[in-house]
């Protein structure tokens, strides 16, 4: 196992290595660099070009590009043009917020997930198993933004009962009890719109996935030695079941991602998400980059932790 | 000149390990195996799953690489990089063990028939037409099987079916590997009992593999016994049955069910007898390794996997 | 008859094709003694799996009928908790491919205390797992102690076939039903694993049901045997008679397109055509009819009945009377004797 894992571990090297040059490609290829929107546009072309000659943005893209890696291993991924603050500094504020977020949106996927997929896994094709999957194909078919959105207006503007944007309420003090109480509360609407939507995937594959076990032969056995149907279930197709999904979970995280850009622009609420979209529209190319590099870093490490799971939790694979 | 002659046939699979997928060992799943078999006869392999049967088989018609050795047909070696551009899936075609997933499901009888015509002959539609019904007739299907799909046939005719594949470019040998093991025995009968007409008819030669003695004893003209990637014995049906020697050949003999009830003591004690010899004697057919010695003659016709006795 | 452990009356287990129910066991009656190997015989289609999980009661959505007494209870009309209190304790099961059958994230020895946790709640872990160890030195798996904690992965195929077994015995079940057990295994593994079974009946004093198509294995195992064609029993008789003397055309059909290690055959008999799919089985007359086309129409019982023609010896219709092998054929075969 501890092979699999490090020959893993070894491949998602190269992953990234290769991630950070297409990163670092496309910000080339934007218009601009560093320095525009740095100096006085009024000043004299000549000092400009020394500028860019002393910063070594003449240099050919590779050399550059060890810079950029250089400078992004020691923290420093540049100065923000719209916030005129670092953007490690800038990005740091705000991956906590989508941290949280992400975490909560996981939570409500995997409560709402595994009881419905269950049961209607278990019931298939009766009317409890069609309603279950009536709603997954509605979740496939609704747009996330929208559905953000009118949830937003229901429970956000018509009925007050939750903020419509922002992280946290004005004028609370960090560290409080009511500080977090007001977080929570912040993060339950925009978490819960995402997970109802995201979560259908992960019903529907549960779904396939103990409809797919309970045909299997060890179920005969275990029905053969005398196991209860309650005990069959649990013992032997949710346990079986269970374990892709948690192959799984790595995956969401990635699926997270395209979810909080939506969400957090939605709810206007302060993290990556929002912070990549306000970006691209302000032309704040040094946190565009940034940001698409570290959710690229975060989906490649997604599927790496989905790996790792499957090889402890799966014997077939633990066992080598 | 023999119709096919292997010679020292080896192939080995590597066994990746480690952190960097390094070849660290090798599967050696034949190892170093030589026979002849004379054109028009029916030539059997019998071994457990892991002896390499299938292998040699998947070897001879170059579905599985090899790693050392000569496979001689017709006087040419074919594990020889000179005579690679020499087209010689013609005459070598091949039959495969589960007639359920070995034609293709979205494929008319029609086309799977004629992918061979196609590949190897230009015929017109009509032509084609023609001489799959001409091929199916000769496997005992009717002609309105040319529109049907594979799913449409049982067990038994799926099988036909890709026997008319196999002979549709008029082969001269024939793997089968494992041909009726998935089918029910009246209809193994029907296969086996087919393919042995058509052997006559067009004169071919069969390498047939099995993990049925039975089977592979009423089929055959000689035997070869294969056990780990070696052979243990070889030899005529009547050698292999009637005077089996190698420890392992006499297991696999008494392995067999027998059909007469009456026999269940008799088969009993020839058991024991067998299992007793095994355990007493390993030592005298099994290397070191488990693995089999080199074989050796013991008569004109029959060889047998024996140490160097020191006399 | 205080010998008798399962008799079963009228037994009919159908199921659903599209809108209708087809029954896939049609009308059988058998019974199993103690201490006695009863094979049922046939080719894929006949029946005789769907009859073995009638018993066990182990069809999902097939519709049973009819009387399965076991211990002179009826196992059909059993309330779900009765059936678990039998079911692994009275009556075990070992099936076809035993790397199928066993859960593969489960360790051997899990998989076996399972079956001793289900019916005996008082032993504990410690106890079970010595009585697991026991179990497996039993069915003659070498280093027990160290197999327990091995998943199926790391077994052969022979290995896991005698897990199975140390599953189904660890109860001491008064029947044992095996289902083509030695089917997916190699032929020197198969007699050892048929050797182990036929042990363990003599130490249990079991009845055994063995599934198979092999009539090899029929002849070295069975006491009686009962020969399936179509859902139905067509010839029931104990090992030796029905080897020597058997009747109906099926089973003589059977037994002469097996390859005989014992002669040199030319030919093997080939019988004709197919075995109808369970929807198109004909319901009425004899349902091999179609296969012996030679045989004139008069010769079949309109409504053919399994008729006990020598004490202990049961052939379905008349036909049998007149059977012969087709003529061309004989001609081969009178080449060979």
């Amino acid at each position: 196992m501890w092979k699999f894992i490090t020959r893993r571990l070894l491949i998602t090297l190269p992953q990234i290595i290769l991630l950070s040059v297409l990163v670092f490609i496309m910000a080339q290829m934007m218009p601009g660099d560093a320095l525009t929107g740095l100096v006085d546009p009024n000043l004299d072309p000549a000092t400009i070009a020394e500028q860019r000659e002393r910063l070594g943005l003449n240099d050919p893209w590779h050399i550059q590009y060890v810079n950029w890696v250089g400078n992004a291993l020691q923290g420093d991924l540049g100065q923000s043009f719209r916030f005129k603050i670092d953007v490690t500094d800038l990005i740091g504020q705000r991956l906590n917020n989508t941290i949280w977020l992400s975490l909560l949106t996981l939570i409500f996927t995997y409560i709402i997930a595994i009881p419905l997929g269950i049961t209607s896994g278990r019931y298939n094709d009766t009317l409890r198993d069609q309603m279950i999957t009536g709603y997954t194909y509605i979740g496939f078919a609704t747009p996330l933004f929208i559905f953000a959105l009118v949830l937003l207006w229901i429970f956000g503007f018509q009925l007050g009962w939750f903020p419509t944007g922002s992280s946290v309420a004005p004028g609370l003090t960090r560290g409080t009890f009511e500080y977090y109480v007001s977080r929570l509360h912040h993060l339950m609407l925009p978490a819960l719109s995402m997970a109802l939507i995201t979560t259908v995937n992960t019903v529907q594959y549960l779904r396939n996935e103990i409809i797919d076990t309970k045909q299997k032969d060890f179920i005969l056995t275990a029905r053969a030695k005398g196991a209860s149907e309650s005990r069959v279930y649990n013992r032997h197709v949710f346990r079986n079941s269970l374990l892709p999904i948690a192959a799984l979970f790595g995956f969401e995280i990635t699926g997270l991602i395209g979810g909080t850009v939506f969400i957090e622009t939605i709810y206007s609420y302060p993290g990556m998400g929002l912070l990549f979209m306000e970006s691209i529209t302000q032309r704040d190319y040094s946190v565009v980059t940034a940001v698409v590099l570290l959710f690229g870093i975060a989906s490649i490490l997604g599927a790496l932790l989905s790996d790792i799971i499957l090889s402890l939790v799966d014997p077939r694979i633990r066992i080598k | 000149m023999t119709f096919l002659e292997i010679n020292d046939l080896k192939v080995h699979f590597p066994i990746r390990g480690g952190i960097f997928n390094r070849k660290i060992d090798s599967i050696r799943a034949v190892d170093g195996i030589s026979f002849q078999i004379e054109a028009g006869q029916t030539y059997g392999i019998v071994g457990e799953s892991g002896s390499g049967k299938t292998t040699t088989g998947r070897a001879i018609i170059g579905l599985n690489q090899i790693t050392s050795g000569q496979i001689i047909f017709q006087g040419i070696d074919l594990a020889d990089k000179k005579n690679k551009k020499i087209d010689f899936r013609k005459d070598i075609q091949m039959i495969f063990q589960d007639p359920y997933s070995s034609l293709n499901p979205k494929k008319r009888v029609l086309d799977i028939v004629a992918e061979p015509l196609r590949n190897y002959e230009k015929l017109t539609k009509k032509e084609e037409i023609y001489r799959v019904a001409e091929l199916l007739e000769k496997v005992g299907l009717s002609e309105e099987s040319i529109y049907k799909y594979p799913h449409q046939f049982s067990g038994g005719q799926r099988q036909r079916i890709g026997i008319a594949r196999a002979i549709a470019l008029k082969p001269k040998l024939i793997i089968a590997d494992e041909p009726v093991s998935a089918l029910d025995v009246s209809v193994q009968a029907q296969v086996l009992n087919f393919m042995r007409d058509i052997q006559e008819e067009l004169n071919l030669t069969y390498l047939f593999i099995s993990h049925d003695l039975g089977i592979v004893k009423h089929m055959s003209d000689r035997i070869g016994i294969m056990y780990k990637g070696r052979y243990v014995e070889e030899g005529s049906t009547d050698d292999i049955f009637t005077n089996p020697q190698h420890i392992y050949t006499k297991r696999l003999v008494a392995a067999i069910p027998d059909i007469n009830p009456k026999n269940r003591a008799k088969q009993k004690t020839f058991r024991e007898e067998v299992q007793k010899e095994y355990e007493q004697a390993y030592h005298d057919y099994f290397d070191e390794e488990g693995l089999a010695y080199d074989l050796r003659r013991q008569s004109e016709t029959h060889l047998v996997a024996l140490p160097e006795r020191v006399n | 008859m205080e010998n008798k452990l399962l008799e079963i009356n009228h037994l009919y287990t159908s199921f659903r094709i599209r809108d209708d129910y087809y029954a896939a066991v049609d009308d059988v009656s058998l019974t199993v003694n103690k201490n006695e190997v009863l094979a049922i015989v046939g080719e894929s289609g006949s029946g005789k799996s769907a009859l073995a999980f009638s018993i066990m009661r182990l069809h999902n959505r097939a519709k049973t009928e009819g009387e399965i007494l076991f211990k002179g209870e009826n196992v059909i009309g059993m309330s779900d908790s009765r059936l678990n209190q039998v079911r692994g304790k009275d009556m075990a099961m070992i099936f076809q491919d035993p790397l199928t059958a066993l859960n593969p994230l489960m360790t051997v020895g899990e998989q076996i205390g399972e079956a001793l946790f289900l019916h005996n709640k008082k032993l504990d872990k410690q106890a079970r797992r010595t009585k697991v160890i026991d179990l497996l030195n039993q069915v003659g798996i070498p280093r027990p102690e160290y197999v327990v904690d091995q998943y199926p992965h790391e077994l052969s195929g022979g290995m896991r076939q005698r897990v199975m077994i140390a599953i189904a015995i660890s109860n001491d079940p008064e029947l044992l039903i095996a289902d083509e057990p030695t089917t997916a295994l190699d032929v020197t593994i198969q007699a050892q694993i048929l050797d182990l079974i036929r042990q363990l009946k003599q130490k249990m004093n079991a009845g055994i049901i063995l599934i198979t198509h092999d009539l090899g294995v029929v002849a070295e195992m069975a006491d009686r045997v009962a020969v399936m064609y179509a859902g139905e029993i067509v010839e029931l008789a104990d090992v030796e008679t029905l080897f020597e003397n058997p009747q109906h055309p099926y089973t003589r059909s059977l037994l002469n397109s097996v390859p005989n290690v014992n002669q040199q055959q030319d030919k093997l008999h080939v019988i004709q055509g197919i075995v109808p799919s369970l929807a198109l089985l004909p319901r009425k007359g004899c349902r091999f009819k179609d296969r012996i086309p030679w045989l004139d129409e008069s010769t079949h019982e309109a409504d053919p009945v399994l008729r006990e023609i020598k004490p202990g010896h049961f052939v379905r219709c008349t036909c049998y009377q007149h059977f012969h092998f087709p003529k061309e054929e004989e001609v081969d075969q009178s080449d060979l004797s």
